[in-house]
């Protein structure tokens, strides 16, 4: 990147991606935070300062960090053995399994709150431990929640480790688990701080499962800022916790960052999958209570929705064409599936390309200091969208999209492009480890041949990093399918999507409603995991071969 | 064909890598351009359409929407902004550049944050049902900007069926929830997530007066539970609701028990404790700086007509402003509205919300 000329292309390539955030994130969040700054017409920053000395801020923002750090190393713990199993072995039905991992992550929080408060109340089949309304509730259900963002980034990382250093290593007499100490998980780190610092995030931010499980007992910061900004209307406390929340942020990826500056480059292979031996029983054992965990409340919530007034049958999923009981919907429930899969068409479309130029970006390693730090803010710039909350993006939305040329605020585009965004760091920290961990070497290798910049994409950095695309386009159709909270704000009457109508359902009295929510909730369940299959089975024939 | 020698190769290779970049960002900036393009549809105000901003709970039956829009020729646009002081606060924050024409959902405790922000139009529609006057907002409070529409009855409900299987008598006051004979028994709603929530900590305040923070002391001693929304205190922790939980006493409404009716003895099994009560009344106001304020006026005219108001309880589980409809067979048997509820002036609520709130949180969230 000598010449002026390419460095000004990277400069146009990185100005596309940063128009689009600038546009629909930077400039709404900003529009909030500058309404909490600016009281009564004059700048007053000092009105923040109080807001941090309220004692609930401070219980709000511990219970912050240490309920995300619990949901984070939980997640990690559980969720990378499974990912061993479900990307490094190759067994019969493992493709299902991989797509039943990842239907938590899209399962709405009201609804699978509604689940696990069944399953844990006293009356409930796990009522005997006491569990209903206490943090380690919360932690749970965060974990339940992230597993499938661990499974499938570190999953998709570790897909094509070339194994045979390990190989090496063992035949050297190392145990195995002297291999993964020493071989495999320096090569995994990468992936594991990327996934983790992405799951952190999730955690920090979480609003409905900490407010449905936690029965008010335990706040957030995300929580804070909800009920300061949609009850309260205390919009300068809202911006103090936004700029906490952003400081958080900030903080974090400078540690993350640190730990993926100095990795080494990754040799990959194509897929050298095992087959299963008795020697993976305790990984598969492990794997088994994962699912075990994942799916209860999921049975749950099937249970439920078969339950109607006349007893066991399909009558709520037959509902599901009407409006509900008492028109409890503005449209048929149906409609939102249908508004939820073109929505996550469009949303999953723009996250994958713009996510793909950032991670394309951010895996260059410039040789000048200065280069490299712009590329860290750049990096920083776009996983913003996941630490910052929903609320206050989409209030931001109303404040600031409203006069032409952009009046977005009745555009049915606006639901895409703001689950977009938060997707977009998905896409960035699914693919980007993936293309840091290709030795620069190749595709100097392949340039000195003769290969322009659009051959080497193809030869060296496409063949790698196919899996990681097509992890990431699985999961921003999910991200689409399962958004709740920045889509509440926007969904029009007219267009609303699954989650919404759900929560609509489970919000009005009426016991056909209820069922209706939980058979809603299984058809969510279902067409995700499908979706999830599919992409699984759209192996791009010749780009996975060398 | 000849092949290309391997200067001009390299030669073209290197053109391309200096330009490819270039091409590419071009390209791609113009289909950024477009999404944003096509995403600006005008949302040009024509005098036949009319936007509506309502709380969550909007429900109304197509025919009555029907005609409405077949006398008038207006096609009603309804959009749901959530809770209602997420839709007031919405509201105040669009001021002067309405999210739509008119609003329907705001309540009298979130009344006066609305009417001091000055997002309301004046309008008083001119034929109004005599029992109307009964909930009109007062001076100060919106009077002359809201008209009331309907209005609801927040009680504390009991499982009357599980106190029978139990040998135990109900409680019968606000009192009787902190005795320790139904320790554990409670389920209510957070004041600071819930609007039926806000109404019981409302009824404690006017019922308890200055004790109403050891009112909360000894119902949280005893073991009350609280929950985010009323869905999760009814269909997860209610003995009589959804999820058949374990508490028998839970706040939902005067209209609740209709929906618990069992199907062999045809009379509810729930009943709801009537000297409990919050009123909350519902207002429609014409928003200032709406493009199409006629065709509001003529909707808030239809909201007081004898068609929509018959067709609330039904649809929105409201009592109707005006009281000269009739109620539905199983309304006027089983969910009779309190006969003395607790009232609150709108002003009286926004002028110490905060604090209230603040203290509240501080006495439950040990």
């Amino acid at each position: 990147m000598g010449t002026l000329r390419a460095r000004a292309g990277y400069a146009l390539l990185a100005a596309v991606p940063l128009a689009v955030i600038a546009l629909f994130f930077l400039y709404p969040v900003g529009g909030m935070l500058a309404r909490g700054f600016w009281v009564d017409g004059s700048f007053a920053p000092g009105q923040v300062v109080p807001v941090f000395e309220r004692s609930i801020v401070q219980r709000a923002l511990w219970f912050t960090l240490w309920s995300a750090a619990a949901g984070t190393a939980g997640s990690v713990l559980l969720g990378v053995p499974v990912a061993w199993v479900l990307h490094r072995l190759r067994f019969p039905g493992r493709d299902l399994l991989r797509a039943l991992t990842m239907v938590p992550f899209v399962l709405p929080t009201v609804v699978v709150g509604v689940a696990f408060r069944q399953l844990l109340v006293s009356s409930g089949p796990l009522g005997f431990l006491h569990l209903d309304g206490t943090a380690a509730a919360i932690v749970a259900a965060l974990v339940f929640f992230n597993v499938s963002v661990v499974v499938r980034t570190v999953g998709s990382f570790w897909a094509g480790l070339d194994p045979r250093q390990g190989q090496a290593a063992a035949a050297l007499g190392a145990t195995p688990l002297q291999v993964f100490r020493t071989v495999t998980l320096p090569a995994l780190l990468p992936g594991i701080v990327s996934a983790a610092s992405v799951v952190f995030l999730f955690c920090a931010t979480a609003f409905g499962v900490v407010l449905v499980m936690g029965g008010l007992r335990y706040a957030n910061i995300e929580t804070e800022i909800y009920q300061l900004t949609t009850q309260e209307l205390d919009l300068t406390g809202a911006a103090a916790l936004s700029v906490l929340q952003v400081a958080v942020i900030t903080v974090l990826l400078l540690l993350s960052a640190r730990a993926h500056r100095d990795t080494p480059p990754v040799t990959r292979t194509a897929d050298l999958l095992r087959r299963p031996g008795r020697r993976h029983l305790p990984a598969f054992g492990w794997t088994l209570l994962v699912l075990v965990f994942l799916m209860a409340p999921i049975v749950e919530l099937v249970v439920a929705s078969l339950r109607t007034a006349d007893g066991w049958g399909l009558g709520n999923y037959r509902a599901l064409g009407t409006t509900g009981e008492r028109d409890a919907l503005l449209v048929p429930a149906l409609v939102g599936l249908r508004n939820s899969f073109e929505i996550a068409l469009g949303a999953a479309a723009l996250a994958l390309s713009l996510g793909t130029l950032v991670a394309f970006l951010v895996s260059r390693r410039p040789r000048r200091a200065a280069a490299r730090r712009v590329v860290g803010v750049f990096d920083a710039v776009f996983m913003l969208p996941l630490g910052v909350s929903a609320v206050t993006l989409g209030f931001g939305f109303l404040i600031t999209l409203d006069r032409p040329p952009i009046d977005l605020r009745t555009s049915p585009a606006l639901i895409p492009i703001a689950q977009a965004m938060v997707a977009l760091p998905l896409v960035v920290r699914t693919v980007a480890p993936v293309l840091r961990s290709i030795d620069p070497r190749q595709r100097q290798a392949a340039a000195s041949l003769g290969a322009g910049p659009v051959r080497v994409l193809l030869a060296v950095d496409l063949p790698t990093a196919w899996r990681a695309l097509l992890a990431a386009t699985g999961f921003a159709f999910a991200v689409s399918l399962g958004e709740f909270g920045a889509t509440s704000f926007l969904a029009r009457s007219d267009n609303p999507t699954l989650p919404v109508v759900i929560y609509q359902l489970i919000a009005r009295p009426g016991e056909q409603n209820f069922g209706m929510a939980m058979a809603a909730s299984v058809i969510l369940a279902a067409a995700t995991a499908l979706v999830m299959l599919v992409v699984e089975r759209l192996r791009v024939g010749s780009m996975g071969a060398f | 064909m000849p092949r290309p020698s391997v200067q001009s190769l390299r030669r073209s290779a290197l053109a391309a890598r200096r330009l490819r970049p270039l091409a590419l960002a071009a390209s791609l900036l113009l289909v950024a351009g477009l999404v944003a393009g096509c995403g600006s549809s005008s949302s040009a105000a024509d005098s036949k359409t009319l936007v509506v901003a309502t709380h969550d709970s909007w429900a109304m039956s197509k025919q009555v929407m029907a005609d409405f829009e077949k006398k008038t020729g207006i096609t009603v646009k309804i959009q749901p902004q959530g809770d209602a002081g997420e839709l007031t606060n919405k509201l105040v924050l669009t001021k002067g550049d309405p999210l739509a024409d008119m609003v329907y959902g705001i309540d009298n405790t979130f009344a006066s944050r609305a009417v001091d922000a000055g997002v309301l139009a004046p309008y008083t529609p001119p034929q109004q049902p005599a029992s109307v006057s009964r909930f009109a907002p007062g001076k100060g409070d919106g009077a002359g900007q809201l008209t009331p529409i309907d209005y609801g009855d927040v009680c504390v409900n009991v499982d009357d069926s599980w106190f029978a299987r139990h040998h135990l008598s109900p409680p019968a006051s606000l009192g009787d929830l902190t005795r320790p004979a139904y320790k554990n028994l409670f389920v209510t709603e957070g004041a600071t997530t819930s609007s039926p929530g806000l109404a019981f900590l409302l009824t404690t305040i006017a019922k308890e007066g200055s004790g109403w923070q050891d009112y909360w002391k000894r119902l949280m001693a005893n073991g009350t539970k609280i929950d985010a929304g009323w869905s999760d205190a009814w269909d997860v922790d209610y003995t009589a609701g959804g999820g058949h939980g374990d508490r028998p006493i839970v706040l939902s409404y005067a209209s609740s028990p209709p929906d618990t009716v069992d199907k062999q003895t045809g009379k509810p099994t729930t009943s709801a404790l009537l000297n409990t009560c919050f009123r909350q009344i519902e207002y429609a106001g014409v928003l200032r700086g709406a493009s199409n304020p006629r065709a509001a006026k003529e909707f808030i005219d239809f909201m007081l007509g004898k068609q929509f108001q018959a067709a609330l309880p039904e649809e929105m589980y409201v009592y109707p402003v005006d009281t000269s409809v009739k109620l539905p067979a199983d309304w006027a048997r089983w969910a009779k509205v309190a006969p003395n509820p607790v009232t609150m002036p709108p002003h009286e609520i926004t002028a110490h919300r905060a604090q209230w709130l603040s203290t509240w949180r501080d006495l439950t969230s040990q």
